[in-house]
């Protein structure tokens, strides 16, 4: 589309609907940061496989087929098979949907959680702030696999304790973000333009400071989610994650580490290079939100 | 005329690390339907704090109120619950603020924010919400309501955005509206414009008008009565007409030579009001303005002067008040 440079103000944007807004965004942000445009497109692709493994895996991923155990990536299978004859494709496929599942679902548990805690946080103030931020200092201090891992323990490994415990460990960091937020979002007129035509304090928390103290924790949240997908590995790996027989990156690189690695390295590669590649890819759409997020990195 | 608004002996006083700060010290004035009152000072005067008391806005900790009443209709607004209080914001009292760039939140689209008090405090319905909006932004002369509804506030020019202000004060309909510095981030042209506007809308719907500021013009050619605050206190206070043209304390008489006159030789130098507001924590004794008055006595170290009728319905915090209008007639003759 030709436009003259007086076209392009928002108004006239406003004008030609949604959609349009939609994609000139999008061509902006793949022109000024072609990395994280490219995370952004492989994350959908992975997303898309994940949705769809039970029609696109060639095998079930619990099946056995001792015959055909060990058996070298083939044309037959992929990416090999594991020491039951399982294939390993299909059990990378089923395994990303996992990860991504744990990723998505404790970072969302994390970030709505915390960011309703912090914005009571910064907004309240007073002995309500003071016993929230200890709280916190004290869920900040433990790392965070080792808190994971202690939260696993206490409450027994399955798939949504280890949901659980990977936002018991971001949580605490979201609210310190959205409690520096709410402090200085409180002191904008027009809260106080709010509070005098008779709203309530619940309503400016929910209305007016957690809307505007989105975008940081969005941007977070984004670098977030690579973290926990790792975290969600390194329990299943030292067995505290995702429980056996069901795939997942972090037990499928363990299982295939134990006795087997020389003799069948691809039951731990693949899986491990599955791993990367999502985490890469939100690390590079996360640092380009950021970036397209911050005003003050803006343009270098 | 009745009073709609009463305030009485308010002190509201800030506990800040420097010490007590008494910014509001017993001051009483009333508003009465249908006027336009205005509010003058000097920065850090008190002005904003009297009207933020009033809705009870104030900061707490470290700002309290230690005294007073403000009736509203008879009725104690500082006595009420916090919930009661809620309702009387908006309804019988509404305020415009200073800020008209940053006093509308900027993820929520114009319509939004002018109909959630129509829905959330009258319980009218999501369609008439939309139609009162509608009206609203057609009588603060904004073209298009359709349209700017839909919009975001970066979307608005800054004296738009004070017309949305007014709207959105005005949405529940209050007795009183409170404007503290209107018009003081706008342009000229703008200030004159929004100061017609806010009086029109006053005069049809019958309420009144307060009018907080710093700006001698705005006073003089909008309010029917004035009050004239120095360091906490109302230092003078009549019919505008009379506080222009016969000042009776120092300090608005200052105020007045300071300002430029147009019937006067431009070689002139304007008086200025020498000196420094007064810090509040560490105020001088007797009269406030003493250290910066021209006409300082001996008493006026030792007693603070009350606020005193000098001649009809004007009242002044002097002790020579009296002698001060024969002197200022004598300078001007």
């Amino acid at each position: 589309m030709i436009q003259t440079g007086v076209a392009r103000g928002t108004l006239a944007d406003a004008e030609r609907g949604t959609l349009y807004r939609v994609r000139r965004r999008v061509t902006f942000f793949a022109r000024h940061y072609p990395l994280g445009f490219a995370g952004g497109v492989l994350l959908m692709m992975m997303i898309t496989v994940a949705i769809l493994a039970p029609l696109i895996a060639p095998y079930d991923p619990l099946g056995q087929d001792i015959p055909n155990k060990l058996a070298a990536p083939s044309s037959q299978f992929w990416f090999g098979a594991d020491n039951f004859g399982r294939d390993v494709l299909s059990r990378v496929l089923y395994g990303a949907r996992i990860s991504l599942y744990v990723g998505f679902a404790s970072v969302g548990l994390a970030t709505v959680v915390g960011m309703l805690i912090g914005v009571a946080s910064g907004y309240l103030g007073g002995v309500v702030d003071l016993v929230i931020q200890r709280v916190v200092d004290m869920l900040l201090g433990f790392p965070g696999l080792i808190l994971a891992m202690v939260m696993v323990v206490a409450i027994g490994a399955s798939l949504n304790n280890v949901v659980f415990a990977i936002a018991v460990v971001f949580a605490p960091r979201v609210v310190r973000l959205a409690r520096s937020s709410a402090l200085s979002i409180k002191e904008e007129p027009y809260v106080l333009a709010a509070l005098s035509i008779g709203a309530s304090h619940i309503r400016i928390m929910l209305r007016h400071i957690l809307p505007n103290a989105l975008a940081p924790v969005f941007v977070l949240a984004t670098g977030y989610l690579g973290t926990a997908i790792v975290v969600e590995a390194s329990l299943s790996y030292l067995g505290l994650g995702v429980p056996p027989p069901h795939a997942s990156c972090g037990n499928m690189i363990f299982a295939g580490s134990r006795g087997t690695l020389e003799a069948a390295p691809w039951l731990s590669v693949f899986p491990g290079l599955a791993l990367a590649f999502v985490v890469f890819s939100f690390s590079f759409l996360g640092d380009a939100l950021r970036d397209a997020f911050d005003p003050r990195l803006r343009g270098t | 005329m009745s009073v709609v608004l009463e305030i009485e002996d308010l002190r509201t006083y800030f506990d800040t690390e420097g010490g007590l700060v008494k910014a509001v010290d017993g001051v009483s004035y009333t508003v009465e339907e249908g006027e336009t009152l205005g509010l003058v000072g000097e920065s850090g005067g008190g002005k904003s704090v009297t009207a933020l008391s009033g809705i009870r806005l104030i900061p707490t900790p470290p700002g309290r109120i230690v005294s007073g009443r403000v009736l509203y209709k008879g009725q104690d607004l500082l006595e009420l619950s916090l919930d009661g209080m809620r309702h009387i914001r908006g309804r019988a009292i509404g305020m415009i603020f200073q800020e008209p760039m940053t006093s509308l939140n900027p993820v929520l689209s114009i319509g939004r924010q002018l109909t959630e008090p129509l829905i959330t405090e009258l319980g009218l319905s999501k369609y008439d919400a939309n139609a009162r909006a509608h009206e609203l932004l057609a009588s603060v002369e904004i073209s298009d309501p359709e349209r700017r509804l839909a919009q975001f506030p970066h979307h608005f020019s800054g004296g738009m955005r004070q017309r949305v202000m007014i709207a959105m004060a005005l949405s529940c309909n209050p007795a009183v509206l409170i404007a503290d510095e209107p018009t003081t981030a706008l342009d000229v042209t703008v200030q004159a414009q929004i100061l017609e506007l806010m009086q029109r809308l006053t005069e049809e719907r019958g309420g009144a008008l307060v009018i907080i500021t710093h700006n001698l013009g705005v006073v003089a050619r909008y309010a029917d009565r004035v009050n004239v605050m120095y360091a906490g206190k109302i230092v003078e206070r009549s019919s505008a007409t009379a506080v222009y043209g016969d000042p009776r304390h120092p300090y608005t008489l200052g105020l007045m030579s300071s300002v430029p006159r147009l019937d006067l030789p431009v070689t002139e130098r304007l008086v200025q009001v020498d000196g420094q507001p007064p810090n509040l924590v560490d105020l001088p004794p007797g009269c406030a303005f003493q250290p910066r008055c021209p006409y300082a006595q001996e008493q006026c170290l030792e007693a603070v002067p009350e606020l005193m009728q000098t001649v009809d319905n004007h009242y002044a915090a002097c002790f020579i008040a009296d002698q001060l209008g024969a002197g200022a007639k004598a300078g001007q003759a």
